[in-house]
């Protein structure tokens, strides 16, 4: 008698999360990762497009029309990812699909929105997304070369020649290596040492005893949380004074929370959000990224990421589309899109071209440190 | 005993068969067509799994990792060497199995608990090595590009197509499965199960049958790699870690162990209720957890065993009320 009345309750609950349907709303989907071990990327970005949703539709909408999300959790699993995908384009019929939040998923989906024509705007780094160039597919998170050439930048000018990097393997880690092992002698500068570490790894002083052995002027190491911390801490236990270079992977406050005195001195590159009040008046996009960062913060009590920029981006970039091709057709918000110029979001300013569906120039990034367990500006 | 009856099996099969060939036209949307593709790739391998946990008593806790070796086998073949896909088809099978047949060698010595941690220890080690060969499986990030899977001329290329082609499979698979447990070799793997001791005894030669198995088992699993790598086009080492194998062993035992029918439900029963519970939106993990939970506490015997048990009850009640 009690599973009876359970399986009740369930199918009250199920009646009542139907959807509710408003006059003729433009549909489009999204697939983040909001739970599994891509949750830290997921969470943020949904959070994020409900919150500009809500925006977007109180302005009145676009076209004169609102704006509807279907949000799908993938788990962080490439199978779900790919049966959301399936579903947001037979079932849901969206005009545009927002994420996938990793490069797994997105990689993994690809061939299906680009097959049914329509347009994806992934929210995940890999180059491998946008190149080669698939008329339908887009991306708005800034890719690792960006990244890696920000901190390049930096290395050539205080005059250092002999880099080694320590990177972890995983996807986001490989990806980093692959990009570093390419540009540091293409920079002309000389790669002593290529060490790696495991995702859960617990302590690295064997590869930066290597690494010390190799005496290179800095050392770039490629990782998300905890690893990097790690890093950091056995980095000072050694009594290591050779600069050491961070990811952006790791750029947000639990990474300083994590490392804690071990962090200080440090340097990163990072999207211009991680600091949107500490950049200079004269920063175009500062009043847009100072106004996101606070009204995330006023309504989930939780401090803005970059990550949630990716969501701000893909949703504002699909719906300016629309707006641009005045027409909800998946085809005219592909033609749109191509030809969206200057575009400012909190990822950096996007400009895309039939050649570029990335969008972003090295701006994207700046560079910064960490002092007194707080973020500084060392370099535009 | 009863003669095995290949006839009556025969037919079940073709029954299935055509159920499953209609279900699409009852579906309402395209979209539920992909749940039943992975549903059925799900299925063909707890079917095997089903065969060595439930009728051999064997455990096995590194089954994804035969799927894996399939699914990227058939990758490389086609992608980096070039080769036709159902060469690429063929060495997925055939690496599977005898890697399955190298494992065997030294585990199947093991029983119980210590068989389950070996079998554990191997699935982890291949999934470190799809992670860790970067340059032949793409690494963590994933490997790209296979092509949609094509035969004798033809590209399977719209769902359909594919779910119909799932669907032969899968029947020839239970097919297999059914006669081959109402074979000599099927009750002499029953025999060993219950006592080892008392099967070799009988004759029953226990290492030989123990490594057929588990070699058959893992060559089907290695079939769903392959054709799970032509339906998706993309693998990633995730798909086929620790995670998966449990999962395939939760598909087994809530469909009901030493039941054929049962794997296949079990195997479409977890592939689609995630996606039936995403109406609930942020609590379906938890009404899947409840879900399986409850499954389990009022179906000790899995699903095959618990549709058996209530077409008893439902005849004695029957019975009951005829004498009342």
């Amino acid at each position: 008698m009690r599973i009876k009345a359970i399986l009740l309750a369930l199918c009250a609950l199920f009646a009542a999360t139907g959807p509710v349907r408003a006059a003729e709303p433009i549909r489009l989907g999204a697939v983040l990762s909001v739970t599994g071990p891509a949750s830290f990327l997921g969470e943020p970005e949904r959070n994020t497009i409900q919150m500009e949703l809500d925006k977007i539709n109180a302005a009145g909408g676009v076209l004169g029309r609102p704006v509807e999300v279907v949000i799908l959790d993938d788990e962080t699993d490439v199978n779900k990812a790919v049966l959301a995908v399936d579903r947001l384009i037979k079932k849901e019929n969206v005009a545009a699909i927002l994420g996938p939040t990793t490069s797994g998923n997105s990689l993994a989906v690809m061939g299906k929105a680009a097959a049914a024509k329509v347009p994806l705007i992934s929210c995940s780094a890999a180059e491998k997304i946008t190149k080669p160039v698939n008329p339908y597919i887009y991306k708005v998170a800034p890719s690792d070369r960006l990244a890696v050439a920000r901190i390049l930048t930096h290395a050539k000018g205080k005059g250092y020649k002999k880099l080694a990097i320590l990177t972890v393997s995983d996807g986001f880690g490989q990806a980093g290596r692959e990009v570093l092992k390419e540009l540091i002698p293409a920079g002309g500068f000389e790669m002593t040492a290529d060490e790696v570490f495991g995702p859960k790894d617990t302590d690295m002083t064997a590869q930066l005893t290597k690494i010390q052995g190799t005496s290179p002027d800095a050392v770039i190491c490629w990782g998300t949380n905890p690893g990097p911390a790690v890093v950091a801490k056995n980095r000072v236990q050694l009594g290591i004074t050779t600069p050491l270079y961070m990811s952006h992977g790791v750029a947000s406050k639990k990474f300083i929370e994590l490392a804690g005195d071990a962090a200080e001195g440090l340097l990163l590159p990072a999207g211009k959000i991680t600091v949107a009040e500490k950049l200079p008046d004269t920063d175009l996009e500062k009043t847009q990224l100072v106004a996101y960062a606070k009204s995330y913060d006023e309504r989930f009590k939780a401090p803005v990421s970059t990550f949630g920029g990716h969501g701000y981006d893909s949703l504002h970039l699909a719906v300016r589309a629309i707006a641009d091709a005045g027409s909800d057709k998946p085809e005219a918000i592909r033609d749109a899109l191509e030809k969206i110029k200057g575009f400012a979001g909190i990822g950096g300013i996007f400009t895309f071209t039939p050649e570029d569906h990335a969008g972003l120039g090295p701006d994207a990034f700046i560079m910064l440190g960490i002092e007194k367990g707080d973020w500084v500006i060392v370099g535009q | 005993m009863k003669r095995p009856i290949l006839g009556q099996n025969a037919a079940q099969a073709v029954l299935f068969f055509a159920l499953l060939l209609a279900v699409p036209y009852g579906l309402p949307n395209e979209y539920y067509l992909s749940i039943c593709i992975l549903g059925s790739l799900n299925a063909v391998i707890a079917v095997g799994l089903n065969l060595l946990m439930g009728y051999a008593g064997q455990v096995s806790l590194g089954h994804a990792a035969f799927y894996g070796l399939g699914a990227y086998a058939t990758a490389i073949c086609t992608t980096r060497f070039g080769l036709p896909i159902p060469v690429g088809m063929a060495a997925g099978v055939t690496l599977a199995a005898a890697v399955a047949w190298i494992v065997a060698l030294p585990t199947l010595k093991l029983k119980g608990n210590y068989l389950a941690m070996a079998t554990l220890g191997f699935g982890i080690i291949v999934s470190i090595v799809f992670n860790e060969a970067v340059d032949l499986t793409g690494g963590p990030s994933g490997f790209v590009g296979i092509p949609r899977l094509a035969l004798f001329g033809h590209t399977f290329e719209s769902d359909h197509g594919y779910y119909n082609l799932m669907a032969v499979v899968l029947t020839l698979v239970v097919l297999l499965a059914l006669n081959l447990m109402k074979s000599r070799t099927g009750r002499a793997l029953r025999a060993l199960h219950v006592s080892e001791k008392a099967a070799s005894s009988l004759g029953v030669d226990i290492a030989a049958h123990k490594r057929f198995v588990f070699v058959l088992s893992a060559a089907l699993a290695g079939l769903a790699g392959v054709l799970y790598a032509h339906y998706l086009s993309f693998i990633a080492p995730a798909s086929f870690g620790f995670s998966f194998s449990v999962q395939l062993v939760v598909m087994v035992v809530l469909g009901g162990m030493a039941s054929v029918w049962g794997s296949v439900a079990g195997a479409f029963f977890l592939t689609a209720l995630p996606e039936a519970l995403r109406e609930f939106e942020d609590i379906d993990i938890l009404v899947y957890g409840a879900i399986l939970v409850l499954t389990i506490m009022y179906l000790p015997d899995g699903l095959a065993g618990g549709i058996k048990r209530l077409s008893r009850k439902l005849r004695r009640t029957g019975v009951d009320d005829a004498r009342s």
